[in-house]
């Protein structure tokens, strides 16, 4: 572990939100060829984001979306204006 | 997939016009969306699908008050992220957590955990079921200004204009609190995770297809 390494972590989000500038974007990318714990760093938190953006980490409850148009319905009824069809 | 800008903002007018029953419609891409940010602040699936309702019901009360400069959805994870810091401001007295951003000096240095024998890792663990319990407990303890950014960008997938906006700081911010939300994450579950998986190939979601 180096200084260098210390410098590629600062920039872990920055490299993953590809967000690096081209010339620090090739430092980077050229310690990480030879560096095995920094690719380690990267590629857990690469790992991490993936499985937070991932549909299964966080269920919606069951019948969720139907309490809430219900309950939604129930406001709108409430709300709505008195229309003049008296039909 | 949230429907069209355009065929948004004439759902809203609609709406406004008093076409009222189209809000069902409007807001069926963001119900998710409004539902886990506020899960992820007050950790309660009960309260949080009241407040999720609550966020919803105000929505539609205010809906005039929508300038259409922002989008529909960062107005919207606006109102969730109010309800859910308001909801974790009354809990506080119990949790002890803070909100101070004042705090953020005081964290000092990030540095990710270094994985020794992180080949020996199957790449399987991010399959399983404990990983994403393990995930959804190391996000729970992250302080509440690191949550809330990573839980936009991360979860949400909202972008860092739309992240700040709704948060109402500056991007720069956004970026360092995310950087740092990412460390705290990558720290805490780094004995579970192994880099086994394929290197620098995809990104969201195309790993899981």
């Amino acid at each position: 572990m180096t200084r260098e390494c210390k410098n590629v972590w600062e920039h872990i989000s920055e490299y993953l939100d590809q967000q690096l500038d081209p010339k620090l974007l090739m430092d980077i990318e050229k310690h990480l060829e030879n560096c095995e714990v920094c690719s380690a760093i990267l590629d857990s938190t690469r790992n991490i984001l993936v499985l937070t953006a991932d549909d299964r980490t966080y269920e919606l409850p069951v019948g969720y979306s139907e309490r809430l148009h219900a309950r939604l319905e129930k406001v709108i009824r409430e709300t709505a204006k008195p229309r003049n069809d008296s039909a | 997939m949230p429907a069209t800008l355009e065929r948004e903002k004439e759902l809203i007018a609609r709406i406004i016009a008093g076409e009222t029953n189209l809000f069902h419609e409007l807001i069926r891409p963001y119900e998710r969306m409004v539902y886990l940010s506020i899960l992820t602040m007050v950790r309660n699936q009960q309260e949080a699908e009241d407040a999720a309702q609550e966020v919803m019901i105000n929505a539609f009360r205010h809906l005039k008050s929508f300038r259409g400069d922002a989008k529909f959805s960062t107005w919207l994870v606006t109102i969730a992220m109010n309800e859910g810091r308001q909801r974790l401001r009354k809990a506080k007295a119990v949790h002890l957590e803070s909100l101070d951003e004042s705090k953020e000096d005081r964290e000092g240095d990030f540095t990710p955990a270094v994985l020794t024998d992180w080949r020996e890792i199957p790449s399987e663990a991010l399959e399983k079921k404990e990983m994403r319990q393990k995930l959804r407990e190391a996000v729970e303890q992250l302080p509440p200004i690191y949550r809330e950014v990573l839980v936009l960008r991360d979860l949400e997938e909202l972008n860092q204009e739309e992240t700040a906006s709704a948060l109402g700081i500056n991007i720069t911010l956004v970026k360092v609190r995310l950087h740092r939300a990412r460390m705290m994450l990558q720290k805490m579950l780094a004995p579970y995770l192994s880099a086994a998986a394929p290197a620098r190939k995809g990104f969201f979601g195309r790993m899981f297809q």
